[in-house]
Protein backbone atom coordinates (compact mmCIF):
# COMPACT_ATOMS: atom_id res chain seq x y z
CA UNK A 1 0.00 0.00 0.00
CA UNK A 2 2.05 2.87 -1.02
CA UNK A 3 0.80 6.47 -2.26
CA UNK A 4 1.46 7.10 -5.86
CA UNK A 5 5.14 9.22 -6.87
CA UNK A 6 4.52 12.58 -6.46
CA UNK A 7 7.30 15.69 -7.79
CA UNK A 8 8.01 16.61 -4.05
CA UNK A 9 10.09 19.89 -2.68
CA UNK A 10 12.21 18.33 -0.05
CA UNK A 11 10.43 18.11 3.38
CA UNK A 12 11.16 20.63 6.02
CA UNK A 13 11.73 19.09 9.31
CA UNK A 14 11.43 22.30 10.69
CA UNK A 15 7.97 23.94 9.43
CA UNK A 16 6.35 20.49 10.21
CA UNK A 17 7.97 20.75 14.21
CA UNK A 18 6.21 23.83 14.23
CA UNK A 19 3.29 22.96 12.45
CA UNK A 20 2.73 19.62 15.06
CA UNK A 21 3.96 21.79 17.98
CA UNK A 22 1.44 24.66 16.81
CA UNK A 23 -1.58 21.65 16.95
CA UNK A 24 -0.63 20.16 20.22
CA UNK A 25 -0.31 23.81 21.77
CA UNK A 26 -4.24 24.32 20.20
CA UNK A 27 -5.43 21.39 22.28
CA UNK A 28 -6.08 19.78 18.71
CA UNK A 29 -5.86 15.94 18.21
CA UNK A 30 -2.58 14.52 16.01
CA UNK A 31 -3.95 12.04 13.55
CA UNK A 32 -2.25 9.19 12.32
CA UNK A 33 -0.90 10.19 8.83
CA UNK A 34 0.39 13.50 10.29
CA UNK A 35 4.12 14.45 10.80
CA UNK A 36 5.11 13.50 14.48
CA UNK A 37 8.87 13.66 15.63
CA UNK A 38 10.12 10.17 16.30
CA UNK A 39 9.93 10.22 20.09
CA UNK A 40 6.33 10.69 20.16
CA UNK A 41 5.57 7.73 17.94
CA UNK A 42 7.96 5.62 19.77
CA UNK A 43 6.35 6.77 23.21
CA UNK A 44 2.82 6.15 22.37
CA UNK A 45 3.19 2.80 20.52
CA UNK A 46 5.06 1.91 23.82
CA UNK A 47 2.49 3.39 26.41
CA UNK A 48 -0.25 1.45 23.67
CA UNK A 49 1.45 -1.45 23.51
CA UNK A 50 1.85 -2.26 27.42
CA UNK A 51 -1.60 -1.01 27.64
CA UNK A 52 -3.16 -3.22 25.33
CA UNK A 53 -0.62 -6.30 26.50
CA UNK A 54 -2.21 -5.50 30.65
CA UNK A 55 -5.60 -5.84 28.48
CA UNK A 56 -5.10 -9.17 27.27
CA UNK A 57 -2.34 -10.55 30.48
CA UNK A 58 -5.65 -8.97 32.41
CA UNK A 59 -7.88 -11.55 31.75
CA UNK A 60 -5.79 -14.30 33.50
CA UNK A 61 -6.66 -13.62 36.77
CA UNK A 62 -10.11 -13.29 36.87
CA UNK A 63 -10.51 -16.05 34.16
CA UNK A 64 -9.50 -18.51 36.75
CA UNK A 65 -12.84 -18.26 38.38
CA UNK A 66 -14.78 -18.40 35.47
CA UNK A 67 -15.80 -22.12 35.78
CA UNK A 68 -15.28 -21.72 39.65
CA UNK A 69 -18.04 -18.87 40.03
CA UNK A 70 -20.62 -18.95 42.57
CA UNK A 71 -23.58 -18.86 40.67
CA UNK A 72 -24.38 -18.48 36.80
CA UNK A 73 -25.57 -15.23 37.22
CA UNK A 74 -21.97 -14.22 38.58
CA UNK A 75 -20.46 -16.31 36.11
CA UNK A 76 -22.23 -14.44 32.90
CA UNK A 77 -20.97 -11.18 34.76
CA UNK A 78 -17.88 -12.35 34.78
CA UNK A 79 -17.69 -13.99 31.54
CA UNK A 80 -18.77 -10.38 30.12
CA UNK A 81 -16.33 -8.36 32.10
CA UNK A 82 -13.79 -10.75 30.76
CA UNK A 83 -14.35 -10.36 26.84
CA UNK A 84 -14.63 -6.82 27.44
CA UNK A 85 -10.85 -7.19 28.80
CA UNK A 86 -10.09 -8.64 25.28
CA UNK A 87 -11.98 -5.84 23.74
CA UNK A 88 -9.99 -3.28 25.42
CA UNK A 89 -6.63 -5.29 23.95
CA UNK A 90 -7.67 -4.99 20.82
CA UNK A 91 -9.28 -1.21 20.75
CA UNK A 92 -5.48 -0.73 21.67
CA UNK A 93 -4.03 -2.55 19.03
CA UNK A 94 -5.82 -1.14 16.64
CA UNK A 95 -4.52 2.53 18.12
CA UNK A 96 -0.98 1.38 18.00
CA UNK A 97 -1.52 0.03 14.83
CA UNK A 98 -2.52 3.46 13.50
CA UNK A 99 0.93 4.00 14.31
CA UNK A 100 3.07 1.61 12.11
CA UNK A 101 3.33 -1.39 14.72
CA UNK A 102 2.22 -4.58 13.66
CA UNK A 103 0.03 -6.51 15.91
CA UNK A 104 1.75 -9.52 16.05
CA UNK A 105 5.06 -8.61 16.39
CA UNK A 106 3.76 -6.36 19.71
CA UNK A 107 2.13 -9.92 21.03
CA UNK A 108 5.79 -11.24 20.29
CA UNK A 109 7.45 -8.88 21.71
CA UNK A 110 5.11 -9.31 25.11
CA UNK A 111 5.93 -12.63 25.06
CA UNK A 112 9.75 -12.35 24.34
CA UNK A 113 10.00 -10.18 27.78
CA UNK A 114 10.44 -7.32 25.54
CA UNK A 115 7.24 -5.30 26.41
CA UNK A 116 5.91 -5.06 29.57
CA UNK A 117 2.38 -4.87 31.67
CA UNK A 118 1.10 -3.43 34.43
CA UNK A 119 2.64 -5.24 37.34
CA UNK A 120 -0.79 -5.48 39.31
CA UNK A 121 -1.46 -9.12 36.83
CA UNK A 122 1.65 -10.59 38.24
CA UNK A 123 -0.46 -11.56 41.19
CA UNK A 124 -2.54 -14.50 42.08
CA UNK A 125 -6.47 -14.85 42.76
CA UNK A 126 -6.43 -17.73 45.16
CA UNK A 127 -9.78 -16.36 46.73
CA UNK A 128 -13.11 -15.76 44.84
CA UNK A 129 -13.70 -12.09 46.81
CA UNK A 130 -10.14 -11.18 44.41
CA UNK A 131 -12.77 -11.23 41.89
CA UNK A 132 -14.37 -7.99 43.24
CA UNK A 133 -11.63 -6.44 44.69
CA UNK A 134 -9.84 -6.66 40.70
CA UNK A 135 -13.16 -4.72 39.98
CA UNK A 136 -13.00 -2.24 42.90
CA UNK A 137 -9.40 -1.44 43.19
CA UNK A 138 -7.56 -2.67 40.39
CA UNK A 139 -10.45 -1.54 37.80
CA UNK A 140 -10.91 1.58 39.98
CA UNK A 141 -7.49 2.22 39.37
CA UNK A 142 -7.72 1.68 35.87
CA UNK A 143 -10.68 4.45 35.58
CA UNK A 144 -8.59 7.22 37.86
CA UNK A 145 -5.41 6.77 35.12
CA UNK A 146 -7.50 6.21 31.86
CA UNK A 147 -10.45 8.61 32.33
CA UNK A 148 -7.59 11.68 31.44
CA UNK A 149 -6.49 9.50 28.64
CA UNK A 150 -9.81 10.37 26.80
CA UNK A 151 -8.11 13.70 25.92
CA UNK A 152 -4.81 12.58 25.04
CA UNK A 153 -3.24 14.19 22.09
CA UNK A 154 -3.41 11.71 19.97
CA UNK A 155 -6.74 11.10 18.04
CA UNK A 156 -6.77 7.04 18.24
CA UNK A 157 -5.58 6.42 21.68
CA UNK A 158 -8.22 9.12 23.00
CA UNK A 159 -10.84 7.30 21.13
CA UNK A 160 -10.30 4.03 22.34
CA UNK A 161 -10.06 5.35 26.24
CA UNK A 162 -13.41 6.58 25.38
CA UNK A 163 -14.89 3.30 24.86
CA UNK A 164 -12.79 1.68 27.00
CA UNK A 165 -13.86 4.09 30.13
CA UNK A 166 -17.19 3.60 29.59
CA UNK A 167 -16.85 -0.25 30.13
CA UNK A 168 -14.55 0.16 32.97
CA UNK A 169 -17.55 1.56 34.80
CA UNK A 170 -19.44 -1.63 34.44
CA UNK A 171 -16.53 -3.22 35.80
CA UNK A 172 -15.99 -1.50 38.91
CA UNK A 173 -19.60 -1.40 40.25
CA UNK A 174 -19.53 -5.55 39.36
CA UNK A 175 -17.04 -5.83 41.60
CA UNK A 176 -18.63 -4.01 44.36
CA UNK A 177 -21.81 -5.32 44.41
CA UNK A 178 -20.02 -8.98 44.62
CA UNK A 179 -17.96 -7.32 47.75
CA UNK A 180 -21.12 -5.82 48.84
CA UNK A 181 -22.77 -9.11 48.79
CA UNK A 182 -20.17 -11.04 50.51
CA UNK A 183 -20.30 -8.73 53.46
CA UNK A 184 -23.92 -9.12 53.79
CA UNK A 185 -22.48 -12.97 53.94
CA UNK A 186 -21.18 -15.00 57.14
CA UNK A 187 -18.14 -13.86 59.28
CA UNK A 188 -16.08 -16.12 56.61
CA UNK A 189 -17.02 -14.09 53.86
CA UNK A 190 -15.82 -10.86 55.40
CA UNK A 191 -12.83 -12.47 56.32
CA UNK A 192 -12.23 -13.85 51.98
CA UNK A 193 -13.41 -9.93 51.72
CA UNK A 194 -10.69 -8.33 53.99
CA UNK A 195 -7.87 -11.09 53.31
CA UNK A 196 -8.45 -9.83 49.14
CA UNK A 197 -7.69 -6.20 50.65
CA UNK A 198 -4.85 -6.98 52.73
CA UNK A 199 -3.43 -8.19 49.29
CA UNK A 200 -4.67 -5.63 46.47
CA UNK A 201 -4.56 -2.31 47.98
CA UNK A 202 -0.65 -1.53 47.86
CA UNK A 203 -0.05 -3.30 44.22
CA UNK A 204 -3.27 -0.92 43.02
CA UNK A 205 -1.19 1.86 44.35
CA UNK A 206 1.44 0.47 42.34
CA UNK A 207 -0.35 1.22 39.36
CA UNK A 208 -0.05 4.48 38.95
CA UNK A 209 3.63 3.87 38.33
CA UNK A 210 6.76 5.19 40.10
CA UNK A 211 6.64 8.51 42.38
CA UNK A 212 7.35 11.52 40.16
CA UNK A 213 10.94 12.36 41.13
CA UNK A 214 11.17 8.83 40.00
CA UNK A 215 9.23 9.01 36.60
CA UNK A 216 11.68 10.25 33.89
CA UNK A 217 9.62 10.10 30.85
CA UNK A 218 6.69 12.03 32.51
CA UNK A 219 7.82 15.31 31.54
CA UNK A 220 8.28 14.79 27.90
CA UNK A 221 4.59 13.14 27.54
CA UNK A 222 2.98 15.86 29.58
CA UNK A 223 4.36 18.08 27.28
CA UNK A 224 3.16 16.71 24.27
CA UNK A 225 -0.28 16.04 25.85
CA UNK A 226 0.15 11.63 26.05
CA UNK A 227 -0.49 11.99 29.77
CA UNK A 228 -2.35 14.53 31.53
CA UNK A 229 -1.83 14.61 35.25
CA UNK A 230 1.38 13.10 37.51
CA UNK A 231 1.78 9.74 38.53
CA UNK A 232 1.37 11.01 42.60
CA UNK A 233 -1.54 13.34 41.84
CA UNK A 234 -3.52 10.61 39.98
CA UNK A 235 -2.32 8.12 43.44
CA UNK A 236 -3.63 11.13 45.27
CA UNK A 237 -6.79 11.03 44.06
CA UNK A 238 -7.06 7.29 43.75
CA UNK A 239 -6.93 7.14 47.67
CA UNK A 240 -8.90 9.95 48.39
CA UNK A 241 -11.60 8.46 46.64
CA UNK A 242 -11.23 4.62 47.87
CA UNK A 243 -11.18 5.75 51.09
CA UNK A 244 -14.79 6.56 52.04
CA UNK A 245 -16.03 3.51 49.31
CA UNK A 246 -13.76 1.05 51.98
CA UNK A 247 -15.66 2.65 54.88
CA UNK A 248 -19.32 2.11 53.47
CA UNK A 249 -17.69 -1.58 52.03
CA UNK A 250 -16.96 -1.71 55.87
CA UNK A 251 -13.36 -3.11 55.54
CA UNK A 252 -10.13 -1.78 56.20
CA UNK A 253 -7.43 -0.77 53.71
CA UNK A 254 -4.12 -1.97 55.10
CA UNK A 255 -2.05 0.97 55.85
CA UNK A 256 -2.31 2.40 59.76
CA UNK A 257 -0.50 5.75 58.34
CA UNK A 258 -3.93 6.76 56.54
CA UNK A 259 -5.27 9.40 58.10
CA UNK A 260 -7.29 12.60 56.50
CA UNK A 261 -5.08 15.78 56.23
CA UNK A 262 -8.18 18.30 57.37
CA UNK A 263 -5.92 21.36 55.91
CA UNK A 264 -5.63 19.49 52.34
CA UNK A 265 -8.80 17.48 53.03
CA UNK A 266 -6.29 14.69 51.10
CA UNK A 267 -5.06 11.82 52.26
CA UNK A 268 -1.96 11.33 54.30
CA UNK A 269 -0.76 7.46 53.57
CA UNK A 270 2.38 5.08 54.40
CA UNK A 271 5.76 4.50 51.82
CA UNK A 272 4.63 2.05 48.78
CA UNK A 273 7.57 -0.36 48.97
CA UNK A 274 9.06 0.86 45.33
CA UNK A 275 11.57 -2.60 45.59
CA UNK A 276 8.79 -4.89 45.58
CA UNK A 277 7.08 -2.95 42.38
CA UNK A 278 10.48 -3.12 40.56
CA UNK A 279 10.88 -6.47 41.64
CA UNK A 280 7.71 -7.68 39.91
CA UNK A 281 7.82 -5.51 36.81
CA UNK A 282 10.81 -6.90 36.29
CA UNK A 283 9.76 -10.25 36.22
CA UNK A 284 10.24 -11.09 39.71
CA UNK A 285 5.93 -11.19 40.70
CA UNK A 286 4.28 -14.24 41.99
CA UNK A 287 2.66 -15.07 38.88
CA UNK A 288 5.35 -13.73 35.93
CA UNK A 289 5.86 -17.10 34.67
CA UNK A 290 2.63 -18.76 34.49
CA UNK A 291 1.29 -15.41 32.59
CA UNK A 292 3.47 -15.28 29.97
CA UNK A 293 3.19 -18.85 29.67
CA UNK A 294 -0.17 -18.91 29.43
CA UNK A 295 -0.23 -16.07 26.67
CA UNK A 296 2.42 -17.87 24.76
CA UNK A 297 0.89 -21.13 24.43
CA UNK A 298 -2.72 -19.14 23.57
CA UNK A 299 -0.29 -18.26 20.65
CA UNK A 300 1.01 -21.16 19.74
CA UNK A 301 -1.68 -23.44 20.14
CA UNK A 302 -4.16 -21.37 18.53
CA UNK A 303 -2.40 -20.94 15.29
CA UNK A 304 -3.90 -23.32 13.47
CA UNK A 305 -7.00 -21.40 13.57
CA UNK A 306 -5.24 -18.59 12.13
CA UNK A 307 -3.61 -20.71 9.25
CA UNK A 308 -6.56 -22.52 8.48
CA UNK A 309 -8.88 -19.22 8.21
CA UNK A 310 -6.75 -18.09 6.05
CA UNK A 311 -6.40 -21.10 4.01
CA UNK A 312 -10.27 -20.55 4.14
CA UNK A 313 -10.50 -16.91 2.54
CA UNK A 314 -7.83 -17.76 -0.16
CA UNK A 315 -9.39 -20.49 -1.61
CA UNK A 316 -12.81 -18.61 -1.28
CA UNK A 317 -11.27 -15.58 -2.88
CA UNK A 318 -10.05 -17.69 -5.75
CA UNK A 319 -13.53 -19.29 -6.62
CA UNK A 320 -15.35 -15.92 -6.21
CA UNK A 321 -12.67 -14.23 -9.31
CA UNK B 1 1.92 -9.42 1.56
CA UNK B 2 1.72 -5.67 0.58
CA UNK B 3 -2.16 -6.08 1.19
CA UNK B 4 -1.49 -7.50 4.77
CA UNK B 5 -0.09 -3.91 5.71
CA UNK B 6 -0.62 -3.00 9.38
CA UNK B 7 -0.64 0.90 8.48
CA UNK B 8 -3.56 2.79 9.04
CA UNK B 9 -6.55 1.95 11.47
CA UNK B 10 -8.91 4.22 12.72
CA UNK B 11 -9.39 5.99 9.07
CA UNK B 12 -6.30 3.49 7.53
CA UNK B 13 -5.14 5.11 4.65
CA UNK B 14 -1.71 5.08 2.82
CA UNK B 15 1.09 7.53 3.81
CA UNK B 16 1.66 10.22 1.45
CA UNK B 17 5.56 10.79 0.36
CA UNK B 18 5.40 14.18 1.80
CA UNK B 19 5.10 12.89 5.39
CA UNK B 20 8.22 11.30 6.78
CA UNK B 21 7.48 8.46 9.16
CA UNK B 22 9.11 5.27 10.84
CA UNK B 23 10.17 2.72 8.18
CA UNK B 24 7.26 -0.36 8.43
CA UNK B 25 8.06 -3.06 11.17
CA UNK B 26 8.79 -6.22 9.33
CA UNK B 27 5.33 -8.02 8.26
CA UNK B 28 3.90 -11.15 10.57
CA UNK B 29 2.50 -13.66 8.28
CA UNK B 30 0.44 -15.02 10.62
CA UNK B 31 -2.18 -12.04 11.11
CA UNK B 32 -5.00 -11.29 8.82
CA UNK B 33 -5.62 -8.37 6.88
CA UNK B 34 -6.42 -5.03 8.42
CA UNK B 35 -10.17 -4.13 8.15
CA UNK B 36 -11.96 -0.69 8.98
CA UNK B 37 -15.67 -0.77 10.82
CA UNK B 38 -17.74 1.23 10.59
CA UNK B 39 -21.38 1.83 13.43
CA UNK B 40 -24.87 2.69 12.46
CA UNK B 41 -25.99 3.75 15.89
CA UNK B 42 -29.64 3.84 15.41
CA UNK B 43 -31.86 4.49 12.33
CA UNK B 44 -31.69 7.68 10.59
CA UNK B 45 -27.98 8.32 11.69
CA UNK B 46 -24.92 7.61 9.54
CA UNK B 47 -22.65 4.78 9.47
CA UNK B 48 -19.72 6.23 11.65
CA UNK B 49 -15.68 4.78 11.95
CA UNK B 50 -15.58 3.27 14.97
CA UNK B 51 -12.05 1.40 14.77
CA UNK B 52 -10.32 -1.45 13.41
CA UNK B 53 -9.76 -5.56 13.14
CA UNK B 54 -7.91 -8.13 11.66
CA UNK B 55 -9.94 -10.75 9.93
CA UNK B 56 -9.71 -14.34 7.17
CA UNK B 57 -12.31 -12.42 5.36
CA UNK B 58 -15.24 -10.15 4.90
CA UNK B 59 -17.59 -12.49 6.55
CA UNK B 60 -15.79 -13.29 9.76
CA UNK B 61 -14.66 -9.20 9.55
CA UNK B 62 -18.58 -8.62 10.29
CA UNK B 63 -19.16 -11.11 13.25
CA UNK B 64 -16.01 -9.98 14.76
CA UNK B 65 -17.44 -6.37 14.34
CA UNK B 66 -19.91 -7.34 15.97
CA UNK B 67 -18.34 -8.98 18.79
CA UNK B 68 -15.82 -6.24 19.29
CA UNK B 69 -17.87 -3.14 18.56
CA UNK B 70 -21.47 -4.21 19.70
CA UNK B 71 -21.46 -5.54 22.89
CA UNK B 72 -23.87 -3.24 24.09
CA UNK B 73 -26.44 -2.47 21.63
CA UNK B 74 -24.31 0.50 19.97
CA UNK B 75 -25.18 -0.74 16.48
CA UNK B 76 -28.12 -2.11 14.08
CA UNK B 77 -26.01 -2.08 11.29
CA UNK B 78 -22.43 -2.66 10.56
CA UNK B 79 -19.75 -2.00 7.50
CA UNK B 80 -16.40 -3.59 7.13
CA UNK B 81 -14.12 -2.22 4.17
CA UNK B 82 -10.52 -4.01 3.99
CA UNK B 83 -7.92 -0.82 4.78
CA UNK B 84 -6.04 -1.54 1.67
CA UNK B 85 -9.16 -0.36 -0.34
CA UNK B 86 -9.41 3.34 1.33
CA UNK B 87 -8.68 5.79 -0.63
CA UNK B 88 -8.40 9.00 1.35
CA UNK B 89 -7.34 12.47 1.02
CA UNK B 90 -4.70 13.56 2.92
CA UNK B 91 -5.67 15.15 6.59
CA UNK B 92 -3.46 17.40 6.67
CA UNK B 93 -5.55 20.86 7.13
CA UNK B 94 -3.29 22.81 4.77
CA UNK B 95 -4.12 20.24 2.23
CA UNK B 96 -4.71 22.51 -1.24
CA UNK B 97 -7.33 20.08 -1.48
CA UNK B 98 -9.91 22.18 0.56
CA UNK B 99 -8.40 25.19 -0.10
CA UNK B 100 -10.87 26.20 -3.18
CA UNK B 101 -13.80 25.53 -0.86
CA UNK B 102 -12.37 28.79 1.49
CA UNK B 103 -12.83 31.54 -0.68
CA UNK B 104 -16.16 30.99 -1.71
CA UNK B 105 -18.25 32.67 1.00
CA UNK B 106 -20.81 33.48 -1.44
CA UNK B 107 -21.59 29.62 -1.19
CA UNK B 108 -22.93 30.57 2.46
CA UNK B 109 -26.45 31.54 3.83
CA UNK B 110 -24.78 34.50 5.73
CA UNK B 111 -23.24 36.03 2.86
CA UNK B 112 -26.39 37.11 1.55
CA UNK B 113 -27.75 40.91 2.83
CA UNK B 114 -31.50 40.35 3.55
CA UNK B 115 -33.31 42.93 5.65
CA UNK B 116 -34.91 42.22 9.13
CA UNK B 117 -38.54 42.91 8.15
CA UNK B 118 -38.31 39.93 5.61
CA UNK B 119 -40.28 37.19 6.86
CA UNK B 120 -39.24 33.03 6.98
CA UNK B 121 -35.77 33.89 5.67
Amino acid sequence: MSAPPLDQPAVDETALQAYFDATIAAEHRIEPRDWMPEGYRRTLIRQIAQHAHSEIIGMQPEGDWLLAAPSLRRKAILLAKVQDEAGHGLYLYSAAETLGADRADLTDKLIEGKQKYSSIFNYPTPNYADVGVIGWLVDGAAICNQVPLCRSSYGPYARAMIRVCKEESFHQRQGYELLMTMMRGTDEQRAMVQDAVDRWWWPSLMMFGPPDDDSPNSAQSMAWGIKRHSNDELRQRYVDMSVPQAEVLGVTLPDPELTLDPETGKHRFGAIDWDEFKRVISGDGPANAERIARRRAARDDNAWVIEAATAYAEKHAGVAA
Amino acid sequence: MSELTSEGGHGAVPTGPEVPVEAKPALSRRDWPLYEVFVRGKRGLNHVHVGSLHAPDDEMAVHAARDLYTRRNEGVSIWVVRAADITASSPDEKDPMFAPSGDKVYRHPTFYEIPENVPHM
